[in-house]
């Protein structure tokens, strides 16, 4: 394909598809396929495509996409879905079931508010509300981070030693609707970079296992913490993915977190998706003024990069966190995280920021009258709400 | 394990449900998988069991009642995660039958989306109610398939509504076929399980199953029970092919309602008045008498 002008959403349907089609070697690949705004254009696209070694089947709920997911992987294929808000919600069961039964699915999450009221614009809310479903969360900032990410999840989230789900997050609209200058990959490339997935607990004659039937505590808590093991595999095993996709595909995506600015950085901003872009410009406009301030991508948010950020900050003096949902009764998610990863920081003042809810345009202004906020505080406080224009 | 894969004998057709599983005496879920196994013969099954009573008959982890390889879906599930595996394995030229075995409220209740869904499209696998009509692993409650005047534990004064008739709703899928199955009734049933197994596409099966612990029952006098319901009209023997061919296999034959009724105390101490199951009957079999006049299987 080579260098495309595309929307995001397109990107994301055309990476799945090659990434389906290059298990026709294997099982082939199987999706569950339903509409909501704005990550309809996927599943749209995966119906369009013409596997060789596929079926995309247009099912009633998201509730029953991820169940087709979930039988198609169990039945050792490759299996993929996308949805959103709502429709992760409604999904919810079932995202938890693909977790706990370590089936390495890739879901896109095109991150839009959840409603009542309804809001169709971006807000990370929905997928950071799956964030104890036991799947790796990845958040994009742009078009082509999106498409490296996509094929990253399947390399790791199908590695014998993570064996997990992986969700890829985008933002609703501003990614998925707008279109950007993407490196699309060829099929060839892909076939090398990811090899013919395999299931080790795929449903068998030669083994007859029942997969989730019934299990005491101990065997729970044996489980969850395998789970906590794969999890901590993650970094080890997508530095190996980052490496190898470099050979393959010529570019280094990012890994857990994007640390820009931050050796001698005394203020340090975090963000994920779009807004990072918005704030690297005001970091970076900052800086040509003198100003000792960086940035922090967060892009990996499960498993938790802990021991990523606690390098990312070894300046730092204030810690700002941008965050673009809200957990009603405590603050920002990713707030929470980090701020419990910084409790081996205690000089540092970590102050969240809740800014753009429900979609709201977040420009460079704000994110700069956010930073002077910061830079003015002697002590952190209670989340702050920074209304936007729009 | 390569025995997995010879064929089973009629002698020894306790391959899906092996001894050890931890159904309650005098289950219909036991004999039934067992004539199940019989009737598929040399086809080896992937089983798709949502949570009901069919998933606790495993037994906890790392053992398993089930000889063949079993996924437990999430309650409202089975259909969806059976489409996935069905798709694959045909498209692996793997032909092996895929089978649902939900209860009533999987069934009649919280997978019926679900389950019109894979009918709509047609799905190759075969979709096994065992109908108690009752939700038996929560501990006793109604379903939309508990008759009319029952006591359960979330209908304390009898149930005021009318069983769903969960064939009807199916056979207007227009799916390739759609029975019902009696333990009373085993050349009927092993005969329609083959006919399901020779089929393509979706198949339904409906098994009225007597459950003790729900119905307040003589564990030993459950497919008795089922011998009456067939008998006085209430659980009617047939089957429908394409939607729109039927065939009535028993009609009644006289059995008194109040031998069945009298044996269950979820009936008996709702103090059940006989004359609404008797208007539920005859009205049950005009409609089967006109479906069968109008669209003829024979
Ligand atoms: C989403 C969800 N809601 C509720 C339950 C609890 N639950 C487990 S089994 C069951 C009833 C099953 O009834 P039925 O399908 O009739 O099968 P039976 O137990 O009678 O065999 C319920 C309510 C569940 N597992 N999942
Ligand atoms: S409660 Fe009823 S359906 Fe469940 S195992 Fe016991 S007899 Fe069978």
């Amino acid at each position: 394909m080579g260098r495309e002008l595309v929307t995001g959403n397109y990107a994301a349907g055309y990476t799945l598809a090659l990434a389906g089609e290059a298990n026709r070697s294997g099982r082939g690949c199987g999706a569950g396929a339903y509409p909501i705004t704005p990550q309809t254009e996927i599943v749209e696209y995966l119906r369009g495509f013409e596997f060789t070694k596929g079926a995309v089947v247009p099912v009633e709920s998201e509730h029953s996409a991820m169940g087709v997911c979930i039988g198609a992987a169990l039945a050792g294929a490759r299996s993929f879905t996308a949805s959103s808000s709502n429709g992760l919600a409604y999904m919810t069961e079932n995202v938890f079931a693909a977790g706990y039964y370590r089936l390495p699915i890739v879901m896109i999450a095109v991150n839009r508010t959840l409603g009542p009221p309804w809001n169709i614009w971006v807000d990370q809310g929905d997928s950071l509300a799956l964030r104890d479903a036991a799947w790796l969360q990845f958040y994009t900032e742009s078009h082509q981070e999106l498409v490296d990410t996509i094929l990253l999840a399947f390399r790791v989230g199908e590695d014998p030693r993570v064996l997990l789900p992986v969700m890829v997050a985008e933002d609703g609209f501003v990614t998925s609707h707008t279109q950007m200058i993407v490196d699309l990959p060829e099929q060839e490339l892909v076939d090398r970079y990811l090899p013919p997935c395999r299931v080790p607990h795929q449903l068998t004659h030669a083994r007859p296992t029942t997969v989730g039937g019934l299990t005491w505590p101990k065997e729970t808590t044996h489980h969850r913490h395998e789970i906590q093991e794969a999890m901590e595999r993650v970094p080890e095993v997508l530095a190996e993915a980052i490496n190898e996709f470099e050979q393959v595909f010529g570019r280094r995506p990012h890994g857990a977190l994007s640390a820009e600015y931050t050796d001698d950085a005394q203020t340090v901003l975090i963000a994920c998706n779009t807004m990072t872009r918005t704030l690297r410009r005001v970091v970076e406009e900052r800086r040509a003024r003198g100003e000792k301030i960086g940035l922090i991508m967060q892009k990996m948010f499960r498993p938790f990069p802990r021991q990523e950020l606690l390098r990312a900050v070894t300046q730092a003096q204030r810690v700002g966190v941008l965050d673009r949902n809200y957990s009603p009764g405590s603050g920002g998610i990713m707030w929470t995280e980090i701020a419990a990863t910084l409790q081996h920081r205690p000089d540092i003042l970590v102050q969240d920021y809740l800014v753009g809810l429900g979609g709201g345009d977040v420009t460079p202004q704000d994110i700069s009258a956010i930073v002077d906020e910061l830079q003015s505080r002697q002590t952190a406080g209670d989340p702050v709400w920074k209304e936007v224009a729009a | 394990m390569s025995t997995a894969m010879a064929p089973v004998s009629k002698t020894h057709c306790d391959n899906v449900l092996r001894p050890g599983n931890t159904n309650c005496a005098g289950c219909g879920m036991s004999l039934g998988l067992h004539w199940l196994d019989e009737a598929l013969s040399e086809e080896r099954p992937f089983m798709v069991i949502p949570a009901c009573c069919g998933i606790v008959t495993a037994g906890a982890f790392p053992t398993t009642a089930y000889g063949v390889p079993t996924a437990a879906s999430t309650f409202a599930s089975s259909p969806a995660v059976a489409t996935g595996i069905s798709q694959i394995l045909r498209m692996n030229g793997e032909e092996n039958p895929v089978i649902c075995w939900a209860g009533d409220g999987g069934t009649y209740d919280i997978g019926i989306a679900t389950l019109s869904a894979a009918a709509e499209r047609n799905e190759d696998m075969i979709y096994v109610c065992y109908d108690n009509e009752i939700y038996g692993n929560t501990g006793g409650q109604r379903s939309s398939a508990t008759p009319e005047g029952v006591r359960t534990s979330t209908s304390p004064r009898g149930k005021v509504e009318q069983k769903k008739d969960m064939m009807g709703i199916m056979a207007a899928h227009r799916i390739p076929y759609a029975a019902t199955l009696s333990l009373a009734h085993r050349d009927d049933f092993l005969r329609k399980v083959r006919i399901a197994r020779e089929t393509k596409g979706f198949r339904f099966l409906l098994m009225l199953s007597p459950c003790p612990t729900g119905w307040k029952s003589e564990p030993a006098e459950g497919i008795d029970l089922i011998r009456t319901a067939v008998g006085c009209g209430l659980f009617p023997l047939y089957e429908v092919y394409e939607g729109l061919r039927y065939r009535i296999n028993a009609r009644p034959d006289g059995t008194p309602l109040e031998s069945y009724i009298s044996r269950q105390k979820r009936y008996t101490a709702a103090k059940v008045d006989p004359q609404l199951i008797r208007n539920f009957i005859s009205e049950q079999w005009r409609y089967l008498d006109a479906m069968a006049r109008a669209f003829p299987a024979d």
